[in-house]
């Protein structure tokens, strides 16, 4: 299934939330990975991983350290490449079509992605110029109300606690409306109050549609927002 | 078969450069003009022509690498390449300036072709250099092939920028101004120092290969055991 | 809600140009401290060479680029800093925005940040080794200017391949410094005309060896800087 097979193949659901609006590309599974692998020197960091999440589902993912989450969901992302297998996400080939994948990907991770110079605000606007969003200024504002730091928005990120730049680093995925939302480990430097707030952006987001991949150690939040799970043991599928 | 040519390159190679080595220093008559230091020319000059060999070795290699396949093999090869290089533009340069000495009086002066070989034999040390910190061997071979080609347009534009001085270098002469003899024995050794190069860059390429199984995982996954848990 | 429209190639340039800038202009203690050790670098050379003050002032062009080489490794290993700090660079590959066009930003704001430096030095360097512009400070100008974008082209890419290793302190100076040397010998013959007066109109030359190097650069720097920063 291509992307480019109907006419207008974005089609926004008629769910939207606060602005979140989501994008249902014909039928194909929102992942479809089928042998992905990807090594880092000699070590297989993901060995013929395959599995399949159709669209609007949620799917938590769990491991010891080093059992491959984090490379899983960078490749995901586009954010690597894989080194054999293939997966489709969307029906978008991953090896061919990053550029297009990167567009409806978020993927939340340890590195924050932000500058620690620059405040909160414009540590959002950056990415919302980039992403052409329409009034920047005022979704920026929005986003920032949502995860509570409207109070902190002129203040340089360096001033920031661990806590408070997750919470941006939320802020900062939201502002891509992302279909296929990643989440690893959401709610590390997260105190009771974060987890819970964590937590409900995540069920809104599945509201709206989006599908989501949850990698967490903490099985009880994840049991309650994802129906299906992936077990991964040594880079490759296994029973948890 | 393999075996064979791998045996025989050398073998001939060194042949052909003792003899040349014959021809050079005792056959060739002596130069009208630079006497007996003008002797070293037969090794200088296929030197340095090997250096610009396995320069451009380097350079396609690079090129292959990003714009085609990147696979290991491609990138051996370039290791190989650029360090065949460095080896040959180093004797080359050395063979040059023991040269220098009698015939300019000094062993260095700023000469176009000296300086521009010159560096450019830093920039392809400095590109090893940079080889060794990158751990990761992808990683490692794509930022080499950037490397390799920087360096081929920076060695292109190292030698026009300092072409603009004056050049005591020996203006290039065509074969049919010198006499026979010298063109022999030049192509003779040139031609020695091919297999010679061509060898060291074959085995300097196998050994980049080991080098490289030993860091990398082979290319496909062990298979799955035959107990596989899945999504639920 | 209305349909997003991406920014083109050029407003994206612009756009982390804009972000590079800003940052800069935060961290400006950092800048102050640039400045200053291009200066103290410029004061060394005077001091190496003793005090005759006519060798100095002929050589006054050659100094002025050697001190504006020197800072720009310390900021062009600063650019990609508070790029790797958090992995900014890696969430803007993912945004996705195109390489090329962060590649053209970058080099940009890094030309700028370099180009403040040199002016900075211009009129200390006039009034150290007592010379004057006599063929004109827009002259001048224009050769730091071209002098500027043409370090920070290949300086850019650099440094984003050693800003990631080990040890980039040592590397990216020992890539940087044997490709900056046509750009080098362009930019102190060109100064050094400028300052000195050009009977024989070789100006022309020298600018034209730094246009093509600034284009050979810039161009392989777009081509480039895509293979460099995806993993």
């Amino acid at each position: 299934m291509h992307a480019c097979e109907s006419g207008n193949p974005f089609r926004r659901g008629a769910d939207t939330w606060n602005g979140v609006a989501t994008e249902r590309l014909s039928t194909a599974p929102a992942i479809d990975a089928v042998d992905l692998s990807r090594r880092y020197g000699t070590r297989w960091a993901l060995a013929r991983v395959s599995f399949r999440l159709e669209q609007g589902q949620s799917l938590l993912l769990t491991g010891h350290n080093g059992s491959g989450k984090t490379t899983l969901l960078r490749v995901l992302a586009g954010a690597v490449p894989a080194s054999t297998g293939r997966a489709a996400i969307f029906g978008l080939e991953l090896g061919k079509e990053r550029s297009e994948i990167r567009k409806r990907v978020g993927l939340l991770t340890h590195a924050s992605y932000l500058y620690e110079d620059l405040s909160a605000q414009e540590n959002l606007l950056v990415p919302a110029r980039l992403l052409g969003v329409p009034e920047p200024v005022q979704r920026v504002k929005e986003l920032l109300a949502k995860v509570g730091l409207e109070g902190r928005a002129r203040d340089s990120v360096r001033q920031f606690s661990a806590g408070m730049r997750k919470r941006l680093s939320i802020a900062r995925l939201l502002l891509k409306e992302p279909a296929l939302a990643l989440f690893d480990e959401p709610f590390g430097e997260l105190d009771p109050g974060g987890i819970e707030q964590m937590e409900s952006l995540i069920r809104e987001l599945q509201q709206a549609g989006a599908t989501v991949v949850l990698a967490t150690h903490l099985i009880e939040q994840g049991q309650s927002l994802c129906a299906q799970r992936l077990h991964l043991s040594g880079g490759r599928a296994a029973q948890a | 078969m393999v075996k064979a040519l791998r045996i025989a390159l050398p073998t001939i190679g060194f042949g052909m450069l003792a003899f040349g080595g014959w021809l050079a220093l005792v056959w060739v008559p002596a130069e009208r003009d630079m006497g007996a230091p003008s002797r070293i020319m037969f090794a200088h000059v296929p030197s340095v022509w090997m250096m610009f060999l396995c320069c451009v070795l380097n350079f396609g290699a690079s090129i292959w690498y990003l714009a085609g396949k990147p696979s290991i093999k491609v990138d051996a090869m370039a290791e190989a390449g650029a360090e065949v290089c460095l080896l040959f533009g180093t004797i080359g340069v050395l063979l040059g300036s023991i040269w220098a000495r009698p015939t300019w009086g000094v062993y260095w002066n700023w000469d176009p072709r000296l300086t521009s070989v010159t560096v450019m034999l830093v920039t392809y040390a400095a590109m090893l250099a940079a080889r060794r910190f990158e751990e990761d061997p992808e990683r490692r071979a794509r930022v080499s092939s950037v490397l390799g080609i920087l360096a081929a347009a920076s060695a292109v534009l190292v030698w026009f920028s300092v072409k603009w001085f004056n050049s005591l270098h020996q203006p290039q002469s065509s074969p049919s101004t010198t006499y026979p003899e010298l063109v022999l024995t030049l192509r003779w050794n040139s031609f020695a120092f091919l297999f010679i190069a061509a060898w060291f860059v074959w085995e300097r390429y196998d050994l980049a290969l080991a080098a490289r199984a030993g860091e990398l995982a082979p290319p496909e996954p062990p298979p799955a055991p035959a107990q596989q848990g899945g999504a639920a | 809600m209305s349909p997003r429209a991406r920014p083109g190639f050029w407003l994206t340039a612009l756009l982390v140009l804009q972000k590079d800038l800003l940052i800069e202009w935060r961290s400006r203690a950092r800048l102050n401290a640039l400045v200053f050790f291009a200066l103290s670098t410029l004061l060394l050379f005077s001091f190496a060479l003793g005090a005759d003050t006519r060798i100095l002032g002929r050589s006054a062009g050659g100094y002025l680029w050697l001190a504006i080489m020197f800072a720009s490794v310390l900021a062009l290993g600063e650019s990609f800093r508070v790029e790797n700090e958090n992995g900014a660079l890696d969430g803007l590959r993912l945004l996705p925005v195109d390489p090329r066009a962060i590649f053209v930003g970058k080099a940009a704001g890094n030309a700028a940040l370099l180009m403040v430096v040199a002016v900075v030095l211009v009129p200390v360097t006039l009034a150290v080794y007592d010379v004057r512009p006599l063929g004109g400070l827009p002259e001048l100008a224009g050769v730091l200017a071209l002098g500027c974008l043409g370090i920070s082209a290949p300086g850019t890419i650099y440094a984003a391949i050693t800003s990631r290793s080990r040890a980039k302190d040592v590397l990216l100076p020992l890539l940087l410094f044997p490709i900056l040397i046509p750009a080098l010998i362009a930019g102190s013959k060109a100064a050094t005309l400028v300052l000195h007066g050009d009977p024989m109109q070789e100006l022309q030359s020298w600018t034209k060896l730094l246009l093509g190097f600034n284009a050979a650069y810039w161009s392989l720097g777009i081509l480039l800087f895509p293979s460099v920063i995806e993993d």
